[in-house]
């Protein structure tokens, strides 16, 4: 089983790195097309076999104590058979 | 004075800051991150700069989780004395043990030169021997010190006077390097015991080197 984790900066906090690449993206012609951009990070984890609910919960814990600085960032968690 | 100064992989400003303390007559110890339990006679703990584990995941992240951990932990509940300098203190904050969190510059960039801070407070024993408004010079080098906390956050750092020291021009113009909110260079805990500042103290101890302004800073906490 694979576990799929995106990590962004939550909406409200101020991401530089995607105001610069949406100021590029602007620059490149795209101005009209693109409204936001925010940028992250993804993990992507095997696992050994767990039953869905019990990987999302094993992965949640991680990203609590781990992947995530939840003062300043979302997560996002899929898993895939 | 004793003086315990940790070590992860990746930590390199460890024999500076024992250099600096060593020139306050101190005596240093640096402790590997393996071990479990800090020395017993620790009089300041210091969590130096560097890449503690290659800053992976996220700078200060992983290191929070190492076997010497619970014992700072303990140490900094029982009221014992914390300073964390650059990655020291990006672990601290990943660590909780001081409030907000550290994002990449808002320049994107390394940020490596001299800078002056303005002390916006003194009444803790780290700046006890500067002066309030004082301005000095001390290096920067940092990638991740763009200091994050939310307005509610920010307005208890005011109300406790935990803001030590911002970041200002040479006349004392308040001003942003990196994007820190509040222009904030440097913070302490509530109780006053824990320090993390991103400025490097232990890089200005001779005036050789360009300034001896952080002299003052570590002697604060010698007894």
């Amino acid at each position: 089983m694979k576990a799929i984790v995106n990590v962004a900066l939550k909406q409200g906090v101020l991401d530089d790195q995607g105001k610069a690449t949406h100021h590029a993206l602007d620059t490149l012609g795209f101005k009209d097309v693109v409204k936001d951009v925010r940028i992250g990070k993804q993990i992507i984890m095997e696992l050994n076999a767990l039953n869905e609910e019990e990987a999302k919960e094993e992965v949640t814990k991680m990203c609590e104590k781990l992947l995530a600085n939840t003062v300043i960032e979302d997560y996002q968690i899929e898993i895939v058979g | 004075m004793n003086v315990t100064v940790l070590q992860f992989p990746g930590t390199n400003c460890e024999y500076d800051t024992k250099y600096a303390f060593e020139k306050l007559g101190c005596d240093v110890s640096i402790i590997w991150h393996k071990e479990k339990e800090l020395p017993e006679n620790t009089e300041l703990l210091v969590i130096p700069g560097g890449f503690s584990y290659g800053d992976y995941l996220r700078s200060g992240a992983i290191a929070r989780f190492a076997n010497i951990m619970d014992s700072v932990q303990k140490y900094a509940a029982k009221g014992g004395k914390i300073l964390g300098i650059c990655n020291g203190f990006q672990i601290l904050l990943e660590a909780g043990l001081l409030p907000g969190a550290m994002k990449r510059n808002s320049t994107l960039n390394f940020i490596s030169k001299f800078n002056h801070l303005k002390v916006i407070n003194n009444d803790n024993i780290f700046l006890s021997k500067l002066k309030k408004d004082q301005i000095i010079n001390i290096p920067v080098a940092h990638q991740d010190g763009n200091y994050y906390i939310d307005n509610e956050g920010l307005k208890e750092l005011e109300e406790n006077n935990q803001i030590i020291l911002r970041y200002c021009d040479e006349k004392g113009k308040e001003e942003s390097i990196n994007g820190s909110v509040s222009f904030i260079a440097g913070i302490c805990n509530k109780e006053k015991n824990v320090f993390g500042l991103m400025p490097h103290p232990e890089r200005a101890m001779e005036d050789l080197l360009g300034c001896a302004d952080g002299e003052l800073m570590l002697k604060g906490f010698l007894k």
